[in-house]
């Protein structure tokens, strides 16, 4: 028997200006209790804007936000139950690592027994145990950003906040923060939500996440779900790597200007007039006699971590395709091959006009 | 529904919150400075069209003789003459504080901080006891003439002090190292890529230098003419001590007004004037800055 | 060593260089090798004496204006750093307009023989009577300028986003102010500090028309001296401030110099 999901953020009607620009248009969201959310999206989504409200740096025009069925917006930042990881880690220079962390406990009025052993405490947790004296100056990159997560942690809030936490980390220690900020989320059982720009972060750590473009919300789903189940043409170009093609809706799938019918599923959306079709490279493959099939002719061959990959060429198409498979091929450059795929694994979805047009 | 009144009042109570920190942190400053130099200059503006009472008071009757009487050839005369040693002083402080700010940049590393040490060291002797040093050089007696007259190189005293040279001499000593710190600065910040790079263009080394290093060094050029310009135009102390009183100058002229005649308003017109010079000054150098700054941008 | 050699390749920047510091301290040396000349009169030499050095401490002018002149640039220094880093602070958060700025910058650019007679008018005016504090109050209004500009300058350099930290973390504006902010620029108000005193040493022309007559500071106590002829005494002054801001400045780089090697 499953417990029930407990909602811990509620967000309605959120709109938020930057400036002259709308930076969110009516957002709402859910974030429930013990998740790793993130909010992925280019610059300017919104996503940022997003975050400064839910720590209380920004109270916006309109909408409401609530923690546990608490109104969130009339509580000043220093006294919300939130705390947030800075991307630039802000740590203060002119105390040490533990002064750094024992800060916010000071803040609390607490007992100096108590911070000091909450200190000792999470330092371990984050592996820091002997920096305790240390200055920021003096710590690298990664370590510098572990003091952030331990300062931000200690405090027990009841959401962390995290912005674009592996973007300033070179890429060996990208990967390994990852798993380490998986890891702490379910050790300190803390609901995480991570701002970024990059879909390979956001899908390795996150249980839900949350797509936004030009201040609205595209979709929330969990990784799998936004890659094979994407509700919008820009979802589905964002995450991972995609085929498209345009034509008019027709029930099988979509009729492509020069192609024909491509086969796809629309899986129950409501789709009239123009539409795209997305597949998936790994969902192509090279077609037998008799299946349909559509002619391409093969432009470049690349073979990277025991996969290959196709370039393929359509005529009257400036866009290539991508299809891959594991293993090696025997495909060579200037073949002639033709491609199918299982219908069931195409999506056919509406018309998007910020797609370029193919 | 939604929560829009909250969020106002959210919204309202967040900028009252602003406010209130800003009135605590600039307020303090912002009166101050409002009372003791804006309040004084507005003063000053207002004596001038005054007229001066009997016993040195002020006679509330606006007038505009203190602006004719300051008019008046002997006036203007003073005006020029203080206007032509600060503008010398500029001009003589460029000439020779660049090339040592030049020269410092390219030292080595080590040595560049002894100089520059070196060069701000005699400023913190007393101004005053600085420019009564020249008198002790300059005097018929004095040091100077005793070295020339020793070696032969003259044969009787040169008259050097109580000259206009000799004010500018005094406020060159003066204020110099004002004039070499920001062009070291400036100099100092230079992408010694750049001068590699005209070279490699077929630059001759004068060319380079017309051509980039001067623009590029204007800020610190500018702010170097403005530290040695503005305190030589109003200075009393050094036409004082080494002009004796063939050289008097408008800062001179103010200090009697003020204190010996008792003048409070024509001083106060003396005073304008100042400001009005160093006004100009002022907007001279920013068209110099644009011009400059827009060619370094293309 | 390195000297020798490098003078063997003389150039003629290094030239101008020479000449430059030449001009700089000919008058410095000339004073203070005549601050050990035992006549009276700076034209005529008469063997090494400490006489001069002597009548100087013993001079109660010049002990009075230099206790007048601390007080003074003690008092303006305390005033001016408070004020002025409370400005800069404000100014960065709050101001983008380039008005309020350069009214807060420009005491600095005044020339101070109008703001000098500016502010004896406005103490006429008010019936003040003249003395270290109308000085001091004068003193603070253009060092507040420079501590103002040297704090903004390193506001400039320092993550914005440390005030939102502390208060992410749940300090009030208050706590944050004087727990992260002023800390954090500890550096540059210090820098300030001492720009501050340093000017308010030397002032003479301010305290000039702001001071009353019985409490002379040290430049004006110089200048009473300087202007009625040559007096010895002055040379031994002068060797003594050299003195005592060469000794500043070695203790200075001494205390800079471990904190760079860590």
């Amino acid at each position: 028997m499953t417990s029930p999901v407990k909602n811990l953020i509620e967000i309605k009607n959120l709109t938020h200006d930057y400036g002259s620009v709308r930076a969110l248009d009516n957002v709402s969201l859910e974030i429930r209790e013990n998740e790793f959310f993130a909010l992925l999206g280019p610059s300017g989504c919104g996503k940022t804007t997003l975050l400064r409200i839910l720590a209380g740096f920004e109270t916006p025009l309109e909408g409401s936000v609530t923690l546990a069925g608490q109104d969130l917006i009339s509580l000043p930042a220093n006294k919300r139950p939130i705390n947030l990881m800075f991307q630039s880690y802000a740590l203060f220079p002119h105390m040490n690592v533990g002064q750094n962390v024992a800060y916010g406990l000071e803040r609390e009025k607490l007992p100096k027994a108590e911070i000091k052993s909450r200190v000792e405490e999470v330092l371990k947790t984050v592996g820091l145990q002997d920096k305790v004296k240390a200055r920021p100056s003096q710590l690298s990159g990664g370590q510098r950003q572990r003091v952030a997560l331990a300062r931000a942690i200690v405090k027990r809030p009841k959401l962390l906040l995290l912005d674009e936490p592996l973007s300033a980390l070179d890429r060996k220690v990208r990967s390994e923060m990852q798993l380490e900020l998986k890891r702490l989320q379910l050790e300190v059982g803390i609901t995480f939500v991570v701002v970024t720009h990059d879909q390979e972060e956001a899908m390795s750590m996150a249980d839900r996440i949350a797509v936004m473009v030009e201040g609205t919300v595209g979709q929330v789903d969990t990784p799998v779900d936004l890659y094979q189940r994407p509700a919008t043409a820009y979802v589905g170009d964002f995450i991972g790597e995609s085929n498209f093609f345009d034509g008019i809706i027709v029930p099988e799938g979509i009729k492509h200007a020069s192609l024909g019918v491509l086969p796809g599923n629309r899986y129950g959306k409501d789709i009239s007039g123009e539409a795209h079709l997305l597949i998936r490279p790994e969902d192509l493959r090279l077609a037998v006699s008799g299946e349909h099939s559509i002619p391409t002719m093969v432009q470049d061959v690349q073979f990277y971590g025991g996969a290959s990959t196709l370039v393929l060429s359509i005529e009257g198409r400036s866009a290539p395709i991508l299809m891959s498979q594991p293993g090696a091929t025997s495909a060579q450059r200037g073949a002639l091959v033709n491609l199918t795929w299982d219908p069931l694994k195409a999506i056919v979805l509406p018309r998007d006009s910020r797609r370029s047009a193919l | 529904m939604t929560s829009t009144i909250p969020t106002r009042v959210s919204r309202d109570s967040e900028k009252r919150r602003d406010l209130l920190e800003r009135m605590v942190l600039q307020g303090p400053g912002l009166l101050f400075i409002t009372i003791f130099m804006a309040t004084p200059i507005t003063l000053v503006a207002i004596y001038s069209i005054f007229q001066r009472g009997r016993f040195g008071g002020i006679v509330y009757k606006a007038t505009t003789e203190n602006f004719t009487r300051a008019l008046d050839p002997v006036y203007l005369g003073v005006l020029t003459d203080s206007l032509k040693i600060a503008g010398i002083t500029t001009i003589l402080a460029i000439a020779i504080g660049y090339p040592t700010a030049y020269a410092i940049a390219k030292l080595p590393t080590k040595w560049r901080s002894i100089a520059l040490v070196l060069v701000v060291m005699p400023f913190w002797t007393n101004f005053l006891i600085r420019t009564y040093s020249w008198i002790m050089l300059f005097n018929r007696e004095g040091l100077l003439n005793h070295a020339l007259l020793k070696f032969n190189i003259i044969h009787t005293p040169l008259d050097l002090l109580y000259t206009q040279s000799a004010v500018v001499v005094g406020l060159l000593y003066g204020y110099l190292p004002l004039m070499i710190l920001p062009l070291y600065a400036s100099i100092e910040r230079l992408d010694p890529q750049l001068g590699e790079a005209a070279a490699n263009l077929g630059a001759t080394r004068t060319r380079a230098f017309f051509s980039l290093t001067l623009p590029l060094t204007a800020s610190g050029l500018i702010a170097g003419s403005i530290f040695v310009f503005i305190p030589s135009l109003g200075n009393f102390i050094v036409p004082e001590l080494l002009g004796g009183g063939k050289t008097v100058m408008v800062g001179n002229l103010i200090r009697d007004q003020f204190l010996k005649a008792r003048d409070w308003p024509f001083g106060s017109v003396l005073a304008l004037s100042v400001i009005a010079l160093v006004f100009i000054f002022f907007m001279l150098q920013n068209a110099v800055e644009k011009r400059f700054s827009s060619d370094a941008h293309d | 060593m390195r000297m020798i050699n490098t003078l063997r390749k003389v150039r003629p920047l290094q030239l101008i260089l020479f000449c430059t510091f030449a001009f700089l301290y000919i008058p410095i040396i000339a004073l203070m090798a005549m601050s050990f000349n035992g006549s009276h009169s700076p034209f005529i030499l008469k063997g090494f004496s400490f006489r001069w050095y002597s009548v100087l401490i013993h001079d109660t002018r010049v002990i009075h204006g230099l206790i007048n002149t601390l007080i003074v640039a003690t008092g303006s220094t305390i005033l001016s750093s408070i004020l002025g880093t409370l400005l800069a602070v404000g100014l960065h958060r709050y101001t983008k307009s380039s008005a309020l700025n350069a009214f807060a910058l420009a005491p600095a650019i005044v020339p101070d023989i109008v703001l000098g007679i500016g502010l004896l008018a406005l103490y006429a005016l008010l019936s003040v009577s003249l003395g270290l504090y109308s000085v001091l109050l004068a003193h603070v209004v253009f060092s507040m300028a420079f501590v103002t500009a040297v704090v903004k300058a390193r506001l400039a350099h320092t993550d914005k986003y440390l005030r939102e930290a502390s208060m992410d973390l749940g300090a009030t504006r208050t706590a944050t102010f004087m727990r992260i902010t002023v800390p954090s620029l500890a550096p540059a108000i210090l820098a300030g500090a001492l720009l501050a005193f340093t000017l308010s040493l030397d002032e003479f022309v301010i305290a000039f028309f702001t001071n009353g007559p019985t409490t002379p500071t040290l430049p004006i106590v110089i200048y009473s001296m300087v202007r009625f002829g040559v007096t010895p005494e002055i040379n031994a002054l002068a060797t003594l401030l050299m003195l005592v801001s060469f000794t500043a400045v070695i203790i200075a780089q001494r205390m800079t110099r471990p904190s760079e090697e860590q």
